[in-house]
């Protein structure tokens, strides 16, 4: 039988290795798995690679992690915002490597990794710093940047529903990057504020097939609240 | 002369766009479209986290923290809207599918090169989030912004000095003192506010090759 589902957070990313590369959903808050990352912090990996769009946004989720001095690398679209204080700290102590990467191609690299391409060539960047030392080809009559795919040890995303194959429905625009990130990682976990019994969810709406699911944890609103079982 | 201000300059946006336009509005100064879009009109906004038909913003009692727009501002969803994750987001935008998108800037130049995520400056943090995908996607181009910076200096110039987003892709820019038409034989002047000359504005953009396009 089939069964993804791990008791606690903690348990879940008990194998993330020092140096790993991770994928961490979310776009700002929405879909950050804070739970996940808090449990990182409790495990203790470090000298992290972490691919988000953002870098952190207030005291939760990313910005603890980075707080708490696990990351080496962030690769991202947008660190710098209003509330990314840690992560700016960081950057100008030379404490952090960053990697800027236009969204739309940080979202073709992570698709390209998941579906087993050797890059992508996009008219995104042409003629600008970002794509400075990158091979440029004309296609038509259009150039083109080629970009490598972003492959990760780990992707830690946060949906609404699961069931015990990993089949997975989001909420809203927490959907963001969670769909994409599943596919490109070696181990996908996913923290989830409800799981379903199989069969519950409309396979016309699944938007993540539970192929790309390795785990999936259920949070509750309460605290510690790691017991995961199957919803009646 | 009647300078606008920003509601003023959003306003002035937003009555160009056309009913049935897929519209991406851009982070600052370009959100504020979004309140002055004509009644009459059914204009779809797409935010690039994977919102279209988005709506204005909810009362704070009905604020949902996933329900967020492009600058993570509380929104709200109209009926007929949708969820897609960023890869998709990004097909619609690089591959064509928005009709227009309307972006801030700190600089555009005279050919429509776009400079709008990076001073350069010694330690400033950059951060680029969809600018240059926007930039190269959408089928139109505006841009919205104030016409000089605070200390004077005009935006619109002959060649931008900051970091690119894009090359030749801005047709239209938007700004407090006059809307400006650009193309390859250049820039024309469409709108200028009540009380400004043509020969004035010349001066305050400081190129000789500037063209009062007005009929």
């Amino acid at each position: 039988m089939i069964d993804k589902s791990v008791a606690t957070a903690l348990q879940a990313v008990a194998d993330v290795f020092d140096g790993a590369r991770v994928l961490v959903g979310g776009f700002g808050t929405a879909g950050m798995p804070d739970e996940l990352i808090d449990a990182l912090i409790e495990q203790g990996a470090r000298d992290l690679t972490i691919i988000s769009n953002n870098a952190g946004n207030g005291e939760h989720g990313l910005a603890a992690l980075l707080k708490a001095g696990r990351v080496a690398k962030v690769v991202c679209s947008f660190p710098r915002q209003s509330d990314s204080h840690h992560f700016d700290a960081l950057y100008r102590a030379g404490k952090i490597e960053l990697e800027l990467v236009p969204q739309g191609t940080l979202a073709a690299r992570i698709e390209a990794a998941g579906a087993g391409l050797g890059g992508i060539y996009t008219p995104t960047g042409v003629g600008t710093p970002l794509a400075t030392g990158k091979e440029t080809r004309r296609i038509g009559d259009r150039d083109y940047v080629f970009e490598l795919p972003i492959h990760a040890d780990f992707a830690l995303i946060k949906a609404h529903r699961a069931d015990r194959w990993g089949n997975l429905v989001y909420r809203k625009a927490a959907r963001n990057f969670g769909p994409i990130m599943a596919t490109a990682a070696r181990c996908t976990i996913a923290q989830v504020t409800q799981v379903v019994i199989l069969g519950e969810l409309d396979p016309e709406v699944i938007v993540t097939p539970g192929i790309y699911v390795q785990r999936v944890v259920k949070i509750d609103g309460a605290a510690g609240a790691g017991a995961l079982g199957v919803a009646a | 002369m009647k300078r606008l201000d920003r509601a003023q300059m959003a306003a002035r946006v937003a009555q160009d766009i056309a009913d049935g336009a897929y519209v991406n509005l851009g982070i600052g100064l370009p959100t504020l479209v979004a309140n002055h879009l004509p009644a009459d009109r059914e204009i779809v906004l797409q935010s690039e986290n994977g919102i279209l038909g988005m709506g204005p913003a909810p009362d704070v009692d009905d604020e949902d923290p996933e329900l967020i727009n492009a600058g993570k501002q509380p929104v709200t969803q109209l009926p007929g809207s949708s969820f897609f994750h960023h890869g998709d987001s990004f097909a619609m935008i690089r591959g064509g599918h928005l009709d227009l998108c309307v972006l801030g800037a700190f600089q555009v130049s005279v050919t429509g090169d776009l400079a709008n995520w990076h001073t350069g400056k010694e330690g400033a943090i950059p951060a680029v989030g969809g600018a240059m995908d926007l930039a190269v996607g959408a089928r139109r181009i505006v841009v919205m912004m104030e016409l000089m910076t605070g200390g004077g200096e005009c935006k619109l110039v002959e060649r931008c000095t900051y970091p690119l987003t894009g090359l030749a892709c801005v047709s239209r820019v938007y700004t407090d003192l006059a809307i400006f038409d650009i193309d390859r034989n250049g820039v024309r002047v469409a709108e200028c506010v009540e009380g400004l000359e043509f020969e004035a504005l010349r001066r305050m953009v400081g190129f000789a090759a500037l063209r009062d396009g007005r009929s």
